[in-house]
């Protein structure tokens, strides 16, 4: 916590120039200007550690309103198509997660003013695993779960 | 010269764009499969996407995500004829950026 607040203090300063007159005329949510690549979240070997590190806590609450498109069975781990999607308010950001990864925290999307909650990409999996999708809205995590698996090398069939 | 491709389309009131970048991510946990030597990691960390100088969403990415990324998100607000534009920065500091208009 004391390490998150130090954090924001010398971002803050860093921003202090025009990303700061921007903050101050409202036009960049403070999340935005805040945002740079986590390493200790990234380097996480664990959700709850990744989770943490990315948005303060840990305490995910599963909600079906976050639909999360992968396929049931992915023939090749390097290259499974994810999507995540929600109807939720005030949705601020989304994280992905291969759960079973060396590193499980893939992705975070931070949303800015007018994104709708809504995020494509295509990830690598280890192995079978579930695909976890975070979305944080107000100070609240929500989390749903899918399985994907991955049969690498396979040939279909 | 970039090798960022964008496709941005305004429908019912949604802009979704959708775009491919071209880069190895790799994760550094790889091993070359002659040297028997680990690849380094060199991976795009941050993706910004803008319209017209507005940030409509920063990803950061681990080398989780696949080779050659495809990402694709949906704002509102956008009109037709608006630029987009999207700038990746990698592990290695390096970066590239695209700009397009929305159709």
């Amino acid at each position: 916590m004391i390490d998150a607040k130090r954090r924001i203090l010398l971002k803050g300063s860093l921003a202090a120039g025009t990303v700061g007159v921007a903050v101050g005329a409202g036009l960049l949510s403070p999340s935005l200007v805040l945002a740079s690549w986590n390493e200790a979240a990234f380097h996480a070997k664990d959700l709850p550690a990744a989770l943490t590190s990315l948005m303060g806590s840990d305490a995910t609450e599963t909600n079906e309103a976050i639909k999360i498109k992968a396929p049931d069975i992915a023939e090749n781990g390097a290259v499974v198509p994810v999507t995540v999607e929600t109807d939720m308010d005030g949705v601020t950001s989304i994280a992905i997660v291969a759960d079973a990864n060396q590193t499980p925290l893939i992705a975070s999307f931070d949303l800015g003013e007018g994104a709708v909650p809504f995020v494509s990409t295509r990830i690598k999996m280890a192995k079978t695993s579930n695909v976890v999708a975070v979305v944080q809205s107000g100070d609240k995590l929500y989390s749903n779960a899918k399985e994907v698996k991955v049969t690498i090398g396979g040939c279909g069939g | 010269m970039s090798d960022i491709k964008i496709r941005a389309k305004l429908k019912d009131g949604e802009t979704e764009v959708k775009c491919l970048m071209s880069h190895p991510m790799e994760t550094g946990l790889r091993k070359d499969s002659k040297t028997g030597e680990l690849v380094p990691a060199h991976f795009i960390q941050e993706v910004v996407c803008k319209s017209k100088d507005q940030v409509v969403m920063t990803a950061n990415w681990s080398g989780g995500v696949s080779k050659n990324p495809y990402l694709a998100f949906k704002f509102k607000g956008g009109e037709v004829g608006d630029p987009i534009e999207i700038a990746w920065t990698d592990n290695m500091g390096e970066t590239q950026t695209a700009t397009d208009k929305i159709t």
